[in-house]
């Protein structure tokens, strides 16, 4: 009989290869997948992973593994936070769309006008729509108890109309002879979000990613307030036994985490998208929970995770063009990684023992 | 009468216990039968070997006349033995059908096993739909549920561990009626309790285990209380003298504290009056689930309660959270180890730093200083004596002793004006307990305020100078511990003092 053991001690050495091993495991069950549908699994694999960063047009690709890598960073550092502490922020892409709005109409509200001071006042639009979209799960948690999976995932859906309602409404470009969506803010200088240094994808979505990284590493690990964040989602009897305040902890988590989005939001909208269209988010959201987790709620592991996952997408979109592979096969690829690392994850605190188990 | 279970010799040792020495016992059919004794006294080891979940290390079973040796849980149900535990092991999602069906090891269809369900439940007075939810289901129905997985297999003999513990007192009724109808129906019953009142009501016979050792037998119904309570405690050791202490200012003071219990099972604290001095060793004692909980939760600022019950140094502290709290000087170690006084996979450091942040110095401005959480850390388990490789192991790696006198030490390490302790020494081998005993006379030797909260008498004796009794969430007067007999102690415990004789 196959018995699982808990380890007295977390093993460290899982905890740190977990990722790697998981990331083959993907490989090596993405291939199988692959070879059923009678496509060469090396191939199909290289494709994947080789050919958007050395690849003849990697030129091309390596900008987009900024341009979709730094959203994901920046949203999954926010969920991540929430993550630890017990607190499930499920809604990111509905903060992804509200901070994009609002920093989006902001900056239509000036237009044509130019001046240094529009893009900064979009930033603490985008961080403001965010902020707000997650406040409202947060109070309702905090006030009624509600439960933050559910309202936040809802609001995603509300997110969503209020962004179909903007494109064919408000903010509509008057000169767009009609179709949906507003005005093109990269072409509005004060608006635009543009490559800091051209044609390297290096926007200031990056870099607000960056930051974010290194405020969560030094949150996490130095700060009373991570610490608290830790103890809670560790042992909640025992945090509240230190004296961390149960309801100050979710208002900030989904507080943060919402901020963040919108401002990810907010930087796709103002650059890499450039206005708002009925089918502007295209998953962050959802798809930063999972680099969370493959980063293992740590900020440096997400920022890894974050790369990773903009790296399957990209080499998806080529192995989909170049070798016909059906977009449902990328993503069970993607779907397997989630699901290895997870299953892997456990042997962290736990070991396989052989054999009957012995009567106490 | 011949006996449906005879019990003789039983032994069984653990690494540093006896848990059960020589213990015999017999049970007649229809007997309701009663085990009694403290927490630790080898009343779960015994009928764990009845149940097939413990071998024994010497001795005998007969099941009328025949040997009764079960390998398992399922060989001691085949001979007519069902076990409701303490604990319910129930799915929440799943109905009673359900959860009673996984139980059983030839289901019937799920439309059969309900009739039979509500046959059983109808036929015991066990009010309880086959189709509810068990996650729906209060505590009490719970327990039905397990009381009727149980009746189910028509046992002959029916184990009960603490049964009324999580029970509302009209839950208490409902079930007694059961045990009494299964009873004359032949149906003999163990009833694991140390409920002495309830006791006396339901039960035939009773054995008193103290130590893992059968002391006295007694017919409930024509024993007293108190004399149970006598043989239950034993003899009182020595209380050791201490030096002559003038008592000093009143450092808490508690006035009229009530207040209801966070938890959904737990007990609401009812007008809770005491001081406590300086230099003082206030014992409080009762019986687990007595309010316990709530009492540490109240002085350590994880409950909250109305203005002006709690008063600390002349300064009143009832909305205060923990960390105004600990500024001030009350430290608490609670009595779960893992989980609540301890974050059982953070490091001892962490560990340190959960509550020895503010008085140690270990934060800066909302910055976190490692090396020096690292180092208290490290001098708690020099200090204390922790038996650990380091700082660095998680929590969950010690021993139940050390993690305890990690958690103790990390208060008393910190200075605190005013510590509160519940259970310091619950599950914690001797040589560890007497350090903790003497870590905490000794912080009252300088001057600190202690309340120690335990339901191990003879610590409370060995190191209070006032002892309280907590009863239903309320506490007796205090008398000093040296004036005080066993006959005394049993009075304050046992819920039979004063105004409460009526309560049976």
């Amino acid at each position: 009989m196959i018995r699982l053991e808990k380890r007295p001690q977390p093993s460290r050495l899982f905890s740190l290869g977990t990722p790697l091993l998981a990331v083959g495991a993907t490989m090596f069950f993405g291939g199988l997948l692959f070879m059923a549908l009678g496509k060469d699994p090396f191939a199909a694999i290289a494709t994947i992973f080789w050919e958007p960063l050395f690849g003849e047009f990697a030129f091309y690709y390596r900008p987009q593994l900024l341009i979709k890598g730094a959203p994901l960073v920046l949203i999954a550092i926010g969920l991540s936070l929430g993550f630890k502490a017990g607190i499930w922020n499920i809604g990111a892409e509905g903060q992804y769309i509200m901070g994009a709005l609002f920093g989006a109409g902001v900056g239509l509200a000036f237009y044509p006008m130019e001046g240094w001071f529009i893009f900064p006042l979009m930033v603490m639009a985008g961080a403001l729509g965010g902020w707000i979209w997650a406040m409202i799960p947060a109070l309702l948690k905090v006030r009624f108890g509600t439960n933050e999976i559910l309202v936040s995932l809802m609001l995603v859906y509300v997110a969503e109309q209020f962004l179909a309602s903007m494109s064919l409404g408000l903010l509509k470009n008057p000169q767009g002879f009609g179709f949906p969506g507003s005005r093109n803010l990269q072409q509005y200088e004060s608006a635009h979000n543009a490559d800091l240094i051209a044609d390297t994808g290096m926007h200031w979505g990056v870099v607000a990613a960056l930051v974010a990284v290194i405020f969560a590493y030094v949150l996490l690990t130095k700060h009373r307030l991570g610490f608290a964040i830790r103890v809670t989602g560790e042992a909640p009897r025992a945090a509240r036994f230190s004296g961390v305040n149960p309801t100050r902890l979710v208002l900030f988590c989904l507080g943060m985490s919402g901020l963040l989005a919108g401002l990810a939001g907010l930087f796709e909208v103002s650059g890499p998208a450039g206005q708002v269209t009925i089918d502007f988010n295209v998953g962050y959201g959802f798809t930063a929970i999972i680099v969370a987790f493959l980063g293992r709620l740590h900020p440096v592991g997400i920022l890894l995770a974050g790369l990773l996952m903009a790296l399957t997408y990209i080499g998806g979109d080529i192995a989909q063009s170049n070798l016909g592979l059906p977009a449902a096969a990328i993503q069970v690829f993607q779907g397997m990684l989630l699901f290895f690392l997870l299953a892997l994850d456990m042997f962290t605190n736990y070991r396989l023992r052989f054999g009957r188990a012995e009567v106490a | 009468m011949s006996a449906l279970l005879s019990l003789q010799g039983l032994t069984k040792a653990y690494p540093g216990v006896v848990a059960n020495d020589d213990v015999s016992l017999e049970i007649a059919p229809g007997e309701v039968h009663a085990l009694l004794g403290e927490n630790g006294a080898g009343k779960s080891t015994l009928v764990k070997m009845i149940y097939g979940l413990v071998k024994p290390d010497a001795g005998q079973m007969f099941m009328r006349g025949a040997p009764f040796a079960p390998a398992e849980p399922r060989a001691a149900r085949e001979a007519g033995v069902g076990m409701v535990f303490q604990h319910f092991s129930l799915f929440d999602a799943l109905t009673v059908a359900e959860n009673i069906a996984l139980g059983m090891e030839h289901a019937p269809k799920l439309q059969e096993l309900s009739e039979r369900i509500r046959a059983v439940s109808d036929t015991y007075g066990l009010p309880l739909s086959p189709d509810r939810v068990v996650g729906d289901l209060s505590a009490g129905e719970r327990q039905r549920v397990e009381i009727i997985r149980c009746l189910l297999q028509e046992p002959k003999l029916l184990i009960m561990d603490e049964p009324t513990s999580v029970l509302t007192p009209q839950e208490v009724e409902i079930l007694f009626k059961t045990l009494r109808k299964l009873s004359a129906e032949g149906t003999a019953i163990l009833y694991i309790s140390h409920k002495l009142e309830e006791i006396r009501a339901l039960c035939d016979a009773a054995t008193i285990l103290r130590l893992g050792k059968v002391v006295g037998e007694c017919t409930p119904s024509e024993t007293s209380a108190r004399d149970m309570a006598e043989m239950m405690v034993g003899k009182l050791l020595q209380t050791p003298t201490r030096a002559g202490k003038s008592p000093g200012e009143v450092v808490l003071s508690l006035k009229k504290l009530s207040a209801k219990s966070p938890n959904a099972f737990g007990m609401p604290l009812r007008e809770i009056n005491v001081e406590v001095r300086r230099g003082e060793v206030l014992g409080i004692g009762g019986v687990a689930g007595n309010g316990q909980d709530e009492l540490l939760a109240a002085l350590s600022g994880e409950m909250l309660t109305a203005p002006g019950m709690i008063t600390f140094q002349g300064r009143d502290v009832s909305v205060l959270g923990p960390v105004a709290r600990r500024a001030m000087g009350i430290l608490s170690a609670p009595e779960e180890r893992l989980g609540h006084a301890a974050v059982p996979d953070m490091s001892l450091t962490e560990n340190a730093m959960l509550t020895g942040a503010a008085r140690e110095g270990l934060e800066k401005g909302g910055l976190l200083d490692w090396s020096a959480a690292r180092a208290f850390a490290e001098r708690i388990i020099e200090t204390f004596d922790v038996r650990t490789p380091g700082p660095g192991n998680a929590a969950r790696s010690l021993s139940g002793g050390n993690l305890q006198k990690f958690v103790i030490g990390r208060e008393v390490l910190q200075r605190p004006e005013l510590l509160v302790v519940n259970q310091p020494t619950w599950g914690v081998d001797a040589s560890a307990a007497a350090a903790i005993r003497q870590a905490i006379l000794d912080l009252a030797e300088k001057g600190t305020a202690v309340v120690v909260i335990s339901q191990d008498l003879d610590e409370l004796m060995e190191i209070s100078d006032r002892f309280a009794a907590l009863n239903e969430g309320r506490l007796s007067p205090t008398r000093p511990a040296q004036e005080l007999n066993v006959e005394e102690i049993g009075l304050m415990m046992g819920g039979a003092h004063g105004m409460e004789v009526a309560h049976v």
